[in-house]
């Protein structure tokens, strides 16, 4: 079943293509239909899949058997829940993508195209495989936020792709040499993960592809194309790339450089500056992910920017969880994938398409004049729940996901969690500043009513608390509903996903990692 | 000797010979007194012919030549088929793209001249012997020298065939000197009694000047850092079919001569290039000069506002990749490798002239405004450079990608080296971190095509069909080899097997 996830996107493209350029209505309904099958098709092969039956072959046939390379496809309960999200996520999408005019076509048989890179890359056990997949994503991305963007984006579109396709060059550097090293007969990460790599090979083979994908998961010092790529991307693009995208690279980080190099993660001879293994580098770089981004999204004026900076921030987590190497932190990290996910997206939902699409600005000065807590309740409400969510108020998915990571933190690395503890407050701080400057600023209206003021600072045409935006649409009100009730229901039984992770962290695959490669 | 048996191991190549007299015969009487368009197009579709017939000739000839035969003036293995057809292929797309062009009155000639350059190729394939070598390699130079030259009112044309033929003259000097040396030292011509030869003596001075002069002669055909010079100003100035043809056809030909000649003839005098630990040999000169051309190419295509332009220095990195097969340790992966990467690539790289011809002819330039909003104008032909330029960028699912993907796995793979032995491990990283860098520039191409407006008075584009189903074709091509590389892969590895046994 979760084959077709992959194969759906890929019929929509080809439909797509066969369409009249001008037919937006047709395009769009074309992408409604085939996400949601696709959204089914992960869905249904979520309920069919018994946390008990471990890794479950999908398909698995050889590919190029010259070089071992075989088309391998595999579901273990990790797979199986960030399958859930992309599924989710990009349905969610579709749904705030339905104002879209400007090359319509275009623009959903690339969003498709991206889909079924990312689908793939959760399905691939080949790691051939998974790289073209991986690989496969770059391109759309690039294309989705140069044509359809908003602010600087072809520069952030060009950004983005560099950062990508140079993180891919690392980790394709590190599996080329994984699969020589190992005999250049197989690409199979079970089989790889068996290999025993020297010990020198994976001190530097970790540390390459494991930053190669942080790159793309927006540790800190490479998540600059985060904040920028966000706030160009058009929305659904950027609720991908923060849903999704980003926890790409977070997936890869754990399945591909942890699982096949754990002794990189053992302690150097001797320690440096303070620091005694790569292990305790990434765990400093999340958490200095984590302060930094929630400190410059404090100060951000940019709407989006904020939801940018705090992905950064929130994607911190999942990279501390990943260093933890303990179940708690894992599972932490994979909830975190997952609900962050959720919530991004519903963020960038908000501000993207009920905000920017109706007011054209972003800008928290100008829309602090607008009232929008009166003409847009919809979206202010919204806006707050999914706020509640991201600064981690229990009830929400975020909450259980911190709250797990922090535990398992605290256990590693003392210093780090209480860092991270820092930056969960000033999560608050900068949430509850976004909700009161965009929704609820009681001050009077600084911009004046009339039509003769509206040079200031080319804001638009100053708004009187009746005006003539179109009402939240039924659309984005379903998409909201989905992705509000997703987290609810993760966060008060967070056991549906649990279930799910902890016995993919138990099982063989991950046995080395999770008892502490630190040996 | 017996002359019906050399004829039927020559039969590819002498119906090439026959055919290039043909086209001139059909094309001086004949076809006399009609207007170019129409000698033009009979003069492409009798190449395509021509193409056709050598190749089902390559397929049906022998694979295998007797022991010592001509003392290896001829050698055929199954392997050359296969090279032999890529080749032909690649001179059929040329004379295709070149129906519609009007470059010269000289129709007859012109197809000649391809003709004749391609059976220089396949002469070239299909010897092991460096005189030979050295002959087959001018027949197809002169010819291509006349190509460039062919636009008689184009000054840029004449310009560009100067400097490829002033500089060609001199690494063919080169070259020869250093085949001469090689001769000198081992006093034989053929490459399988030469390395016998090689591996009792450890490499003298003098072998390795010749080595030297050997790689500075296959630099310049080839086109890499610094014997490139040439490139940007032929890929520029030459009528377009001409620039497609060195791109493409001829690449094919001289990487594999030079794989040959390396990794048979000199198998021996190899030296290591790995890091920190070079031993003298060619292997360190190639791998410097690898180096270099990954560098410079796709630094220097960074600042090209021509496209023609930036595609030459695109090739210049790509034959410095491609290098990196040639340093192979293990010798049939890295000829394999190589040959699926330099096939793949040139198919790609006549694929994008054919639409930067289109363009061109439109716009009257090759600037990378001329490209603005080519995605509304001709969707199209703007996907198929959307594929081509990926597939160079070395994006997946695109052959480019596979082909690079092969190359370096050949080039870490160590023959019974131990579990941390990594072969060519520094060039690997040079030439996947110099490969970030050239997205930057395809992409730039890109935008032109996709996120760029067209200006409202661009004419719409008119391109013979048959043009733009070459376009189309290697597009297929390209994506179908990127999918399923097993397809070529496993008859290259296959023929290898064949032929070692």
């Amino acid at each position: 079943m979760f084959a077709w996830t992959i194969y759906i996107s890929f019929i929509g493209v080809a439909w797509l293509l066969t369409l009249k350029s001008d037919d937006a209505a047709g395009a769009r309904r074309v992408a409604l239909l085939t996400s949601g099958a696709s959204l089914l098709a992960a869905l249904m092969g979520a309920f069919q899949y018994s946390a008990d039956s471990g890794l479950v072959d999908v398909a698995n046939v050889p590919w190029v058997a010259h070089l071992g390379i075989r088309y391998h496809l595999a579901v273990d309960g990790i797979s199986v829940v960030l399958l859930v999200l992309t599924g989710l996520a990009s349905f969610v999408g579709i749904l705030f993508s339905m104002n879209i005019e400007k090359r319509a076509k275009e623009f959903f048989a690339f969003y498709l195209a991206l889909i079924a890179g990312v689908f793939g890359v959760f399905l691939s056990f080949d790691l051939f495989l998974l790289f073209v997949f991986y690989e496969l994503a770059i391109v759309p991305k690039y294309f989705l936020i140069a044509i359809w963007g908003s602010t600087r984006r072809e520069y952030a579109a060009m950004k983005l792709a560099l950062y990508s396709f140079v993180g891919s060059a690392m980790v394709l550097i590190g599996l080329l040499a994984a699969y020589v090293v190992a005999g250049g007969t197989t690409f199979n990460l079970i089989e790889l993960a068996k290999f025993p790599f020297p010990r020198e090979f994976q001190m530097w083979a970790f540390p390459l592809v494991f930053t190669g994908f942080a790159i793309l998961a927006g540790m800190w010092p490479f998540h600059t194309w985060a904040p920028t790529g966000h706030s160009a991307a058009p929305t659904s693009a950027s609720m991908l790339l923060a849903g999704v995208i980003m926890k790409l690279g977070a997936y890869g980080c754990l399945r591909v450089a942890m699982v096949l190099f754990p002794l990189g993660m053992s302690d150097w001879a001797a320690p440096f500056l303070g620091l005694a293994s790569w292990r305790e580098v990434f765990g400093l770089l999340a958490v200095v992910g984590i302060a930094y981004g929630a400190m410059v999204a404090l100060v951000q004026k940019d709407f989006k920017f904020v939801i940018g900076y705090s992905s950064v921030s929130h994607m911190g987590f999942v990279l501390l969880g990943l260093m933890t190497l303990s179940t708690i932190g894992l599972s932490g990290a994979v909830l975190q994938m997952f609900s962050h996910g959720i919530i991004a997206g519903l963020l960038f939902g908000v501000v993207g398409r009920m905000v920017y699409d109706r007011t054209h600005t972003r800008q928290l000065d100008e829309l602090e004049g607008l009232r929008l807590s009166k003409s847009m309740p919809f979206a202010a409400v919204t806006f707050v729940v999914a706020g509640l969510a991201s600064m981690g108020m229990p009830g929400f998915s975020g909450f259980v996901a911190e709250f797990q990571v922090l535990i398992g933190a605290w256990k590693s690395f003392p210093t780090f969690a209480v860092i991270a503890g820092v930056g969960v407050v000033i999560g608050v701080a900068y949430t509850l500043r976004a909700v009161h400057k965009a929704f609820f600023n009681d001050a009077p209206e600084v911009v004046a009513v009339g039509g003769g003021t509206a040079a200031l600072g080319g804001s638009p045409k100053p708004h009187n608390a009746d005006h003539d935006w179109d009402d939240i649409s039924i659309p984005e009100r379903i998409g909201t509903a989905i992705l509000i009730a997703t987290t609810l229901i993760v966060g008060l039984y967070p056991r549906v996903l649990l279930d799910l992770i902890v016995p993919a962290l138990n099982s063989p695959l991950m046995e080395k990692l999770v008892k502490g490669g630190a040996q | 000797m017996n002359y019906s048996e050399l004829f039927t191991l020559l039969a590819p190549e002498t119906l090439l010979v026959i055919a290039a007299l043909g086209v001139l015969f059909i094309d001086l009487t004949t076809l006399r007194g009609e207007d170019i368009a129409t000698r033009m197009s009979w003069g492409a579709w009798l190449t395509v012919g021509a193409c056709f017939a050598s190749g089902v000739a390559a397929f049906m000839a022998p694979t295998a030549t007797p022991a010592g035969y001509l003392d290896g003036m001829l050698v055929l293995s199954p392997l050359s088929p296969w090279v032999k057809a890529v080749i032909l292929l690649l001179t059929g797309c040329t004379a295709i793209v070149s129906i519609s062009s009007r470059f010269t009155e000289h129709a007859g000639e012109y197809f000649a001249l391809l003709i004749l350059a391609t059976a220089g190729m396949l002469f070239l394939v299909s010897t092991e012997n460096l005189l030979l070598i050295f002959v087959a390699l001018e027949l197809l130079s002169l010819c291509l020298y006349v190509m460039t030259a062919f636009n008689k009112r184009n000054l840029q044309s004449a310009e560009a065939a100067l400097k490829y033929f002033l500089i060609g003259g001199i690494s063919a000097a080169f070259l020869l000197f250093g085949f001469s040396l090689v001769y000198g030292v081992t006093s034989e011509l053929n490459l399988a009694k030469i390395a016998p030869k090689l591996a009792s003596a450890t490499p003298d001075s003098l072998l390795l000047v010749g080595m030297l002069m050997v790689v500075a002669g296959f630099g310049f055909k080839v086109a890499a850092v610094p014997f490139h010079l040439w490139a940007p100003d032929a890929y520029e100035g030459a009528p377009l079919p001409s620039a497609a043809f060195i791109a493409s056809g001829s690449k094919v030909a001289s990487f594999f001569i030079l794989a040959k000649l390396m990794m048979l003839g000199f198998a021996n005098a190899g030296g290591s290039g790995a890091w920190m630990n070079f031993s003298s040999g060619w292997m360190p000169m190639l791998a410097v000069v690898a180096g270099l051309s990954v560098i410079v190419g796709n630094v220097a295509a960074i600042a090209q506002s021509s496209v023609r332009r930036l595609l030459a220095y695109s090739a210049v990195a790509h034959a410095g990749y491609a290098l990196v097969g040639v340093l192979a340790n293990q010798k049939s992966e890295g000829l394999a490798s190589v040959i699926y990467y330099v096939a793949t690539y040139a198919v790609t790289s006549v694929g994008i002239f054919a639409v930067v011809g289109a363009v061109q002819d439109r716009a009257g330039n090759d600037k990378l405004p001329a490209f603005a909003g080519l995605s509304k104008r001709e969707p199209v032909l703007a996907f198929c450079l959307m594929i081509f330029l990926l597939s160079l960028a070395g994006i997946p699912p695109l052959a480019g990608f596979f082909g690079k993907f092969y190359l370096f796995k050949s080039g870490l793979l160590v023959q019974g080296g131990g579990p941390a032995s990594l072969g060519m491990l520094w060039l690997v990283v040079l030439a996947l971190a110099m490969s970030a860098v050239s997205l930057y520039y395809y992409l730039r191409v890109l935008k032109e095509v996709y996120v760029s407006v067209p200006a409202p008075d661009a004419p719409a584009l008119e391109m013979p069909w048959a043009a733009k189903a070459v376009a189309v074709v290697l597009a297929f091509v390209v994506l179908l080899l990127g999918c399923l590389p097993g397809l070529l892969v496993n008859q290259l590895v296959a023929a290898m097997q064949v032929g070692a046994n």
